[in-house]
């Protein structure tokens, strides 16, 4: 039995490892989970004015973070656009570090699925929110509270299994 | 020729490093400020190329940080008081040096746990394994008498053959 001791760790070892290889590094759990989302007051890019988050308050709604140089925006912006057609909730899209000539373009050729979008040109609010990478989108409930958020492109997948569950539960 | 020139790989490496450690994007004029940036950048993580620290990465991520830091610094706020900014938005993982408390248990104080354990095991090791007998009087009296009969055998045998 007791030779077998290595072995036995080895294998311990390998297994433990081998679940650490399958968990992606890049996926970071927010801390704001369950916090007040922070208040900002950004310029509109759809029309003039300005816009708070306070104006959403008794809403459950989305906060998109996207950019027009970011790849991964193209490939979920069809699924945004199904959300806004199918669907009540809000999304508000947080435009980050971008330009705003380039980013109405980029509404303009793929549609523009939000309610507000606003323009954090130097990325305060997105320091605020915890946002290291586009996109990024947080399900923020009629408390206007945090409540989820999801790293990387939204799929249908993803608004089915995640995004929809936890938006129907913020609207309670 | 070209393998002669390997030894200097690491070093250039290691010189590179501190280089970019020190490029640190200064802004400001303040001297006193930008050693503090430098050094409270040099111990926070840049989210984006993780294995970087906030003083070497060149990602935009890292210098809109590195901006936040240094107003920070500018608003009179202490080095806990930025870290504290930093985490509330970031979580403990933009530090290098995780804090102590129920979560990071396990990581705090699995490698004294382990040491600790090697060295009892060695040390229970080492003593079971019995030390030779030390070489007693009577041992060495034997040995003299074993030695004599055998001379006394061995001039024996010579006597014989002659």
């Amino acid at each position: 039995m007791k030779r077998y001791l290595p072995l036995m760790i080895f294998f311990g070892l390998a297994v433990l490892l081998g679940i650490g290889l399958t968990l992606n590094p890049r996926e970071l759990p927010s801390v704001l989970i369950g916090k007040p989302a922070p208040q900002f007051e950004l310029d509109r890019l759809d029309t003039p004015g300005q816009f708070s988050p306070s104006e959403l308050q008794g809403k459950a709604w989305l906060l998109n973070v996207w950019a027009s140089w970011c790849s991964a925006c193209i490939q979920e912006h069809p699924v945004l656009n199904d959300i806004a057609k199918s669907y009540d909730f809000p999304i508000v899209g947080l435009n980050y570090k971008d330009q705003d000539r380039d980013a109405k373009d980029w509404l303009a050729l793929r549609g523009n699925p939000y309610k507000v979008v606003v323009a954090d040109r130097e990325g305060r609010v997105g320091v605020d929110y915890g946002v290291y990478g586009v996109p990024e989108t947080f399900v923020i409930d009629k408390a206007g509270r945090i409540v989820y958020k999801h790293i990387g492109a939204v799929t249908q997948q993803v608004f089915k299994d995640k995004l929809l569950p936890e938006l129907q539960k913020a609207q309670r | 020729m070209k393998r002669s020139f390997y030894w200097l790989m690491p070093l250039l490496l290691a010189l590179s490093l501190t280089v970019s450690a020190k490029t640190a994007s200064s802004i400001t004029s303040n001297p006193i400020a930008e050693a503090r940036l430098v050094e409270l950048s040099a111990e926070l993580r840049c989210l984006v190329c993780q294995n970087e620290s906030l003083a070497s990465s060149q990602a935009p991520l890292a210098e809109d940080l590195r901006r936040e830091v240094r107003e920070q610094i500018a608003l009179g706020k202490d080095n806990a008081q930025i870290i504290n900014y930093l985490t509330d938005r970031y979580g403990d993982f933009v530090t290098y040096r995780p804090p102590f408390k129920a979560r990071t248990l396990l990581l705090w104080l699995l490698p004294p746990v382990l040491l600790l354990t090697g060295l009892v095991l060695l040390w229970l090791r080492l003593r079971r394994a019995s030390p030779p007998a030390p070489k007693t009087d009577a041992d060495s009296d034997a040995d003299d008498d074993a030695i004599k009969a055998l001379q006394q055998e061995f001039d024996g045998k010579n006597h014989e053959r002659d």
